[in-house]
């Protein structure tokens, strides 16, 4: 009863920050409701019981990627609305493809059968233990392959950063 | 259930409170040492000792003129301190305080919510404290607050990386994410500091740079950004600036003496034959000692080291730290490895 | 260039071995000097409850002497004013009126006389040129005023009360040698 209040709430938070991320005005309260609707997302996890995807949510999303965004709308200062009114054409065609995409989610969840969950609190896949060795034992292979896919990244960013040096 | 709410309530406005007093007595005990380190006897008017000088900042702070500027973004303005605060407050939610209470023969934890994965829990809390700092120095809308934000941004995105590696290491040789289960063991004298001291050493190092303490204080260099991120902020709201700093602080010595340090283990003081509600306040003073120490460490190392330039704290966060942290992390893996 | 001192050392750009490049050495070395400070003798006086000590000759605020029997010892002669390098002191001088000779010690006195004490730069000279012995320093200081004003001190701060208990004791500036060397008038300042 209680974790269903808690479902709603979180559910409005995230679906209406999500709109503010679209409306508002000043591109950093865009970025600062993105945020917000990482922390109710996590917060979803967290009634999901997978507390750890929660936490590396927050670490990664809001903690990392989310602090870079807000650095760089900062640092550009986009506050004056200098952006050229695009031209009619672009309009239609964004609202046409919106629209397409909205269509193509509705018919899904509404052939998709979802299966319930009978009670999502025992299932206890989103501990660390569990995760780590489904992680580990099932998808062992796609797990280090996106490890070494990480790695790349990271030495390709060090050699960008070091590119003036050479 | 009602029981355990009520408990823990209880518990969390005690650290709560106990925070906001160490954090309060920390401002007068920082200029008393500073005092101290240059030969004078820092402030010792307010009452004995000065030791109503807290209150008395505390009172101007209140009283001072509110001040705002007007090209400021109003409601970030407001929420940049606000979220500091707020952050500051948030990590003492998994450090054990020390062993059971035994209340009416029901075992009680010191510990206001045991989370199997404390340790990310503090991380994630350290990597949304960006924010506060982020949106204040941008909100007031002036050159030396966005810089100060800039650079405290940077600063705490860099040396998260080594802080986090240098604790991977715990995790290893522990086996768990839980603060208690790292607490429990290092029972006796089987602390994290003596198989560990590359990783308490960079560990420290990220601790000084993520409370932006001077060495690392560049956010709010005085002599280049006037007040850094808070150089618009006047009354409680600078204060409070200024208390998450000092909250940060005692946290982070909680957490340092916690992971390495043993927490609120002492060798022999459990074969004392203490009754267990004695034992924990006992267990909890050692815990208090040792976060005293790391606070007193703070404050020696701010009034012996200069500042350092911006470019040395990026190198030393990227090309030594982090890459010494890996070192560790490998080291401790082939040690474990050869043990099993 | 010969250095005056042997604890100057020559700047060098050397490269750093790797003990000095790791720095720890060195911050161990700093804070191992910065806790010896913790123990050290305390260099602050504690001012209300504890005073430095003054010399007996300290210039502080001026006081005009009166002489034995209570009359004031100043002529407005002006010496103290042309002595002034900061020009501080003000005077207007009147004739003494019949039935006033136990109040002024000659037939001429200052009725007007003011130093402005944030002109004055305590150096002395005013008491030295004085003939009459009648300017003097003390170890007394000049108290802070909200107004400027206020510190031009006219006759009444600075004429030595009648009362005999609250007399200025000036003894100490007024030695022996300095009695002799002022009746000696061929120095040019005692003439």
């Amino acid at each position: 009863m209680f974790t269903q209040y808690i479902f709603h709430f979180l559910s409005i938070l995230a679906l209406f920050s999500a709109v503010m991320v679209l409306a508002s005005k000043k591109p950093i309260h865009s970025v600062l409701f993105l945020t917000l609707t990482f922390f109710a997302i996590a917060g979803h996890y967290v009634l999901l019981n997978a507390q750890f995807l929660a936490v590396v949510h927050v670490i990664v999303y809001a903690g990392a990627i989310m602090v870079l965004f807000l650095f760089t709308v900062m640092l550009l200062n986009l506050n004056k609305d200098e952006r050229s009114p695009k031209p009619m054409w672009v309009n239609i065609i964004a609202f046409v493809a919106g629209g397409m995409l909205m269509l193509t989610l509705v018919g899904i969840f509404r052939e998709y059968d979802v299966k319930l969950i009978q009670d999502p609190l025992t299932t206890q896949i989103g501990l660390v233990k569990n995760l780590g060795k489904i992680l580990y034992h099932d998808y062992l292979v796609p797990f280090e392959l996106s490890s070494v896919l990480f790695l790349t990244a990271m030495v390709g960013a060090v050699l960008l950063g070091k590119k003036e040096q050479i | 259930m009602i029981r355990y709410i009520i408990y823990k309530t209880i518990l969390s406005s005690f650290i709560l409170v106990l925070s906001l007093v160490v954090a309060m007595y920390s401002t007068l005990i920082e200029r008393k040492v500073a005092g101290w380190f240059q030969d004078r006897h820092g402030p010792n008017r307010t009452g004995p000792w000065g030791l109503l000088q807290p209150f008395a900042d505390g009172a101007k702070l209140f009283f001072k003129e509110e001040f705002m500027p007007i090209s400021a973004d109003k409601f970030l303005y407001i929420l940049g301190p606000s979220l500091t605060m707020f952050i500051a407050l948030l990590t003492s939610a998994v450090i054990p305080w020390g062993p059971d209470l035994s209340i009416h023969g029901v075992a009680s934890p010191l510990q206001v919510a045991d989370v199997n994965i404390g340790i990310l829990y503090i991380f994630a809390i350290l990597s949304i404290g960006v924010y506060g700092i982020m949106i204040g120095g941008w909100a007031s809308n002036n050159k030396y607050a966005l810089l100060g934000a800039v650079r405290a941004s940077s600063q705490m995105i860099s040396y998260e990386l080594a802080m986090s590696l240098s604790i991977i290491t715990i995790v290893m040789m522990t086996g768990s994410l839980s603060m208690r289960e790292i607490v429990a063991q290092q029972q006796g004298f089987h602390w994290n500091i003596f198989f560990q001291p590359l990783g308490f050493l960079i560990f420290l190092i990220c601790a000084f740079a993520e409370t932006n303490r001077s060495p690392f204080d560049l956010p709010e260099c005085e002599t280049e950004l006037v007040g850094g991120y808070h150089t618009e902020y006047s009354s409680m709201k600078l204060g409070f600036y200024l208390f998450a700093e000092y909250i940060n602080m005692f946290i982070s010595g909680a957490v340092m003496a916690t992971l390495f340090l043993g927490g609120y283990h002492f060798p022999g003081l459990d074969k004392l034959g203490l009754s267990p509600n004695v034992f924990a306040f006992v267990s909890f003073m050692v815990l208090f000692t040792k976060i005293t120490f790391f606070g007193f460490i703070y404050m020696w190392i701010r009034w012996t080291l200069p500042r350092f330039r911006y470019d040395q704290l990026m190198k030393l966060g990227w090309k030594n730290l982090i890459p010494l942290a890996i070192l560790n992390v490998v080291i401790t893996g082939i040690v474990i490895l050869l043990n099993q | 260039m010969k250095s005056l001192t042997n604890r100057s050392r020559v700047v060098s750009n050397k490269q750093m071995n790797f003990w000095e490049r790791i720095y720890f050495p060195a911050i161990l070395n700093g804070m191992r000097i910065t806790f010896g400070h913790l123990f050290r003798k305390k260099t602050t006086v504690q001012y209300p409850e504890v005073k430095r000590e003054y010399s007996d000759i300290y210039r502080g605020k001026h006081v005009l002497k009166r002489d034995e029997e209570g009359r004031e010892r100043c002529t407005a002669c002006g010496l103290c004013a042309v002595a002034c390098p900061a020009e501080a002191i003000t005077m207007v001088a009147a004739e003494r009126k019949p039935g006033e000779e136990h109040l002024y010690r000659e037939e001429k006195y200052a009725i007007v006389y003011e130093i402005n004490m944030l002109r004055c730069i305590f150096c002395g000279d005013c008491e030295e040129a004085c003939p009459k012995e009648a300017i003097f320093l003390t170890p007394e200081l000049v108290k802070s005023e909200y107004s400027r004003d206020k510190f031009t001190y006219g006759k009444d701060e600075l004429v030595e009360p009648l009362d005999p208990a609250k007399r200025i004791d000036v003894s100490k500036r007024q030695t022996a040698e300095v009695l002799e060397f002022k009746k000696n008038k061929k120095y040019k300042h005692n003439k």
